[in-house]
């Protein structure tokens, strides 16, 4: 059992890694990585919505008819952003305040409601919660580095703190929004170099570059097979 | 504020998707070809609208009064995915042609973070409800330019030599980089 709540968990740290490997839930990705912190902070809001979420959709499961399920899974991931608007409101009021619309738009954010769908739907408690938590660090993890990136090249600091040479002119370009189009461009391509990379070594055919995660989405796989229609 | 003013902005300054990241997953995902571009980009005007106006309403006459503006998001997200099912079941039984070509685009539209974003802006914005209804169709047009432009381009650059690692996705960024620096230079022109 530890061994395949590990797996759940580690799939989201870089196999299925949300925004890059995935590339699901992009808006608040573009959105609110002007800064490491910002980055980080907006992560952690995600972790909280998306371990709950997947937790409390796989113990209703077997409650919620099939023909509802995605109004269903939408009412319970938007009560537990109320929650962590409320709680972000209370505990930490600048951040609420730099995030901005994103907080709210935590609900739309394809991750939860595909996670609901392609996971916690159909699984365990425990599986769900640990898929939970992995999706949530790796989308932590990347919101970070990106962040993280676009913080050091465009204002010289990391994490507020200034690390670059006084010499360093800020490239003021990469904190504006055609800076984080193209650095998660760059990313996103990097990481598809590296994944062929490492299949080649091991033998193995090129994987495909991951298509474009609307199609991965929840209710959008809904609307693109024609079965249901 | 100016309605002229107030467009101008919305298109150009602020678009969106260009400079406000709101509704990047269609635009990445429904970008391939110019007809799909069309019905995505209509049907997210019409919702929008829709929605804009249902739940200003429903903020205006039930939260404030009631003093639950801390529901709003839950509401809000309510409103629209009830919204989104009747508009389906409507032009389904009314308006079928309609249905024909936007039918396939509505249940995408209850996760798409354009809808809730800009009810939830003009909130914030507290804008009065014509501001509001103008603001709406002024940035989901925006929206609609956005999108059309990237499909335009996506259907030429099937035809280009691209780097394999870049293919899909990546270049598709990089193309909405810099048509968001081209977008940069309205700035001036209006807040």
């Amino acid at each position: 059992m530890p061994g395949t709540l590990w797996k759940e968990f580690s799939k989201g740290l870089w196999k299925e890694l949300p925004p890059f490997r995935l590339v699901l839930g992009l808006c608040p990705v573009l959105a609110v990585t002007k800064s490491a912190s910002t980055g980080l902070g907006m992560g952690m809001a995600v972790i909280f919505v998306l371990a709950l979420s997947n937790m409390i959709i796989s113990l209703v499961r077997n409650m919620i008819p099939q023909k509802v399920r995605i109004a269903c899974f939408i009412v319970i991931s938007a009560s537990l952003v109320v929650a962590v608007e409320l709680l972000m409101q209370a505990y930490a009021y600048p951040l609420y305040q730099s995030l901005g619309i994103f907080v709210p738009l935590i609900v739309v954010n394809c991750i939860i409601l595909g996670r609901a769908e392609a996971f916690a739907g159909k699984n365990p408690v425990l599986p769900s919660l640990a898929d939970g938590l992995g999706m949530g660090l790796g989308y932590t993890l990347s919101l970070t580095f990106l962040g993280a990136v676009r913080e050091l090249f465009g204002a010289g600091t990391l994490f507020g703190a200034p690390v670059m040479p006084s010499a360093f002119e800020p490239f003021a370009f990469m904190v504006e929004a055609p800076g984080a189009f193209v650095c998660l461009g760059l990313i996103l391509a990097s990481m598809n170099y590296l994944n062929a990379h490492m299949a080649r070594r091991r033998g193995e055919e090129e994987p495909e570059n991951p298509r474009s995660g609307c199609m991965a989405c929840g209710a959008c796989s809904r609307a693109n097979s024609p079965a249901q229609q | 504020m100016d309605i002229f003013q107030l467009f101008i902005s919305a298109i150009f300054v602020n678009n969106i998707v260009l400079a406000q990241y709101l509704g990047n997953c269609p635009y990445l995902g429904c970008s391939k070809e110019r007809g799909v571009a069309f019905g995505m980009g209509s049907a997210v005007v019409f919702v929008t609208i829709m929605a804009t106006l249902f739940t200003w309403l429903i903020q205006t006459f039930v939260l404030i009064p009631f003093g639950i503006e801390y529901l709003q998001t839950l509401a809000f997200i309510l409103v629209i995915a009830a919204l989104v099912q009747f508009v389906e079941m409507f032009l389904k039984k009314l308006i079928p042609p309609l249905y024909k070509s936007l039918g396939i685009f509505l249940p995408l539209i209850t996760t798409n973070c354009c809808v809730l974003g800009i009810a939830l802006l003009v909130q914030r914005k507290q804008y009065s409800l014509g501001t509001s209804l103008a603001y709406a169709l002024a940035s989901t047009l925006g929206f609609m330019l956005a999108l059309l432009l990237m499909s335009g381009i996506r259907e030429r650059l099937d035809t280009c030599r691209v780097p394999k690692a870049l293919k899909g996705t990546p270049i598709a960024l990089i193309m909405a980089g810099l048509m968001s620096l081209a977008f940069m230079a309205f700035r001036g022109m209006a807040a």
